[in-house]
């Protein structure tokens, strides 16, 4: 079982978000960051997957030079080795243009299975892994919580919405986007740190796509609201509520 | 003309759907409708009451069961001989399972999760969150037609779709859909908890928060909901400690609703609760905290201990029924 796993280097949560001068990207020279969540729950299915049915895991990360630093953590973590797609271009691209440059990256590996986490907490798209299937002609399926290999397929549990879910059966090769908390993560150790320096991280250059999605502007969102304050007793507060209800006729 | 891609399920239009056909609507442009499935002519004859130029019906056996292979085929072939300018959809998790591979078949782009949209100088202008919604970001796109993109539920209104005089034409149009070629084999949907909710279709709902502080005081709130004909729903933590079963969470990794009125109660507003309700119509905030972040969202904010408040709300809203 050949696996790639697609993980993304994102601002840490905790980091402040501020927009650069130009109003079209954030401050991110001198900030602190992190390998995006849904996507380390998405390695560790792959390291789950590794350990029950043998092979190889392969961590691939697209950006600039710092993005290898994610790609060691994942090494760290147990991935055995690692691909960088290397373009700064591709921190501010859009989700065909990353899609492209990490399938371009995977299709000689010749891998069973492709996973990515749902969505990035940066950019949010939601896309880049189901482009990826398209691109590589593999049916894939999104928000997994479950992934069982038997018989050369898949069948994994997809969430629905509203509390629904549902078994989906494909064949593989196949790309699935992974749900956070599927699992419990694992975190590296002092032996996998060590022992991840010695592993290889291949660069590779990125295919050459342009975006054709433009961030004219980036800013924080105004609030809309006029909130109206109700103060008094709790009997006045409710009155006055009850009736602004029945006016709004939402009761 | 703009194409929007319905979405049914159990022989029901998606609430989602009808806000994007109101979002449509609002751009003055003509709009079409798609409805891809099986038997599904009554989920089209109910499209067909808005206000729209004409609804496309795609029926195939081989489309009965959603595949993002098979929705994918059908939908490529319509958005081609339609030769739409803009496809939108709302941005569900159905969506968010094909929509890509839709827009990638076509190689062209998908601005997704939108909150908003306008023309500016001869040119969209998509509004669409980024870094968890700390962010927002007005995003133009380059290329020919079409452009697909992708609407956060609750961002439009649907009761403010504009229904016609009398039903648009219901047009059949033919796909051949090769069965064989549909790699994803689904099983059917089922619940893991019992009594499961759909809190998406509920009109008005009472929330609760870290504030209620145990689970001897569910049934407070509980009592309100009742008063108001209303569904309850709580945030994560409240889930987690099992004091309200998982399937009634409202947030990112809950459900997403859109009601007509939200009551929060002892709600702090974290991002993560906040991406599920912030399209409610009316947001009623309750919280012993002046400075809790839910207030930003309220129409109504009441500082105040909500064990005093929601009482006296509950004897109010029996005095008058």
């Amino acid at each position: 079982m050949k696996i790639a796993v697609c993980v993304k280097q994102v601002l840490s949560r905790e980091a402040t978000i501020r927009v650069n001068d130009q109003g079209t990207w954030v401050r991110d020279a001198d900030a602190q960051f992190e390998i995006n969540e849904p996507d380390q729950y998405a390695l560790e299915e792959a390291l789950r997957l590794k350990e029950q049915h043998g092979g190889e895991v392969i961590a691939v990360s697209a950006g600039p030079a710092r993005v290898t630093q994610v790609l060691r953590e994942a090494l760290a973590r147990g991935a055995d080795r690692a691909i960088h797609v290397g373009d700064d271009a591709l921190v501010e691209g859009d989700a065909f243009v990353v899609a492209a440059a990490l399938a371009e990256a995977i299709r000689p590996e010749g891998v069973d299975l492709i996973l990515t986490g749902l969505q990035s907490d940066d950019q949010g798209f939601g896309q880049v892994g189901v482009v990826m299937a398209e691109r590589l002609g593999m049916p894939h399926a999104t928000i997994i919580m479950d992934v069982s290999l038997a018989d050369g397929q898949v069948r994994v549990k997809r969430e629905l919405e509203g509390g629904w879910f549902q078994w989906v059966t494909l064949p593989l090769p196949t790309l699935l986007t992974i749900q956070s908390g599927i699992n419990q993560l694992r975190y590296a150790t002092l032996k996998g740190i060590m022992a991840a320096k010695k592993k290889e991280i291949r660069a590779v250059r990125a295919e050459g796509r342009a975006s054709e999605q433009r961030i004219a502007r980036l800013y924080v969102p105004e609030k809309s609201k006029q909130t109206r304050v109700l103060e008094g007793s709790a009997a006045e507060i409710a009155k006055e509520l009850v009736q602004a209800l029945r006016e709004a006729r939402v009761i | 003309m703009i194409l929007v891609i319905a979405e049914h399920g159990r022989g029901e239009v998606n609430r989602a759907t009808w806000e994007v056909v109101a979002a449509a609507q609002q751009t003055g442009e003509p709009v079409k409708v798609v409805v891809v499935g099986h038997d599904c002519r009554g989920v089209a004859s109910e499209l067909a009451t808005a206000s729209v130029d004409e609804v496309l019906l795609v029926e195939d056996a081989a489309l009965a069961t959603y595949t993002a292979d098979g929705y994918t085929a059908a939908i490529a072939a319509v958005v081609q001989a339609e030769a739409a300018t803009l496809v939108l959809v709302a941005h569900t998790y159905q969506a968010r399972d094909f929509v890509p591979k839709l827009a990638a078949r076509l190689d062209r782009p998908l601005v997704a999760d939108c909150v908003g949209l306008r023309r500016q100088d001869n040119a969209w202008r998509f509004v669409r969150p980024m870094f968890q919604a700390k962010l927002a970001a007005d995003v133009l796109v380059d290329g020919p037609a079409p452009h697909f993109v992708s609407l956060q539920l609750g961002s439009f209104r649907a009761d403010q779709v504009q229904r016609g005089a009398s039903a648009v034409p219901v047009r059949p149009v033919a796909v051949s859909i090769d069965s064989a070629a549909i790699r994803q084999r689904p099983e059917e949907p089922f619940k893991e908890a019992k009594q499961a909710v759909d809190l998406t279709q509920a009109d008005c709902i009472v929330s609760i928060g870290r504030g209620i502080k145990g689970p001897e005081h569910v049934v407070l709130a509980q009592q309100l909901a009742d008063a108001l004909s209303a569904e309850l729903a709580a945030s994560r933590p409240i889930c987690d400690a099992g004091w309200l079963p998982m399937d009634r969470q409202i947030g990112s990794s809950g459900q997403t609703v859109a009601p007509k009125l939200y009551l929060a109660l002892g709600i702090s507003g974290a991002i993560q609760h906040v991406v599920g309700m912030k399209g409610s119509r009316m947001i009623v905030a309750i919280n012993k905290d002046p400075e809790a972040p839910i207030f930003e969202l309220a129409d109504y904010a009441i500082a105040a201990d909500l064990f005093d408040v929601v009482p006296a709300i509950i004897a109010e809203l029996n005095s008058q029924s």
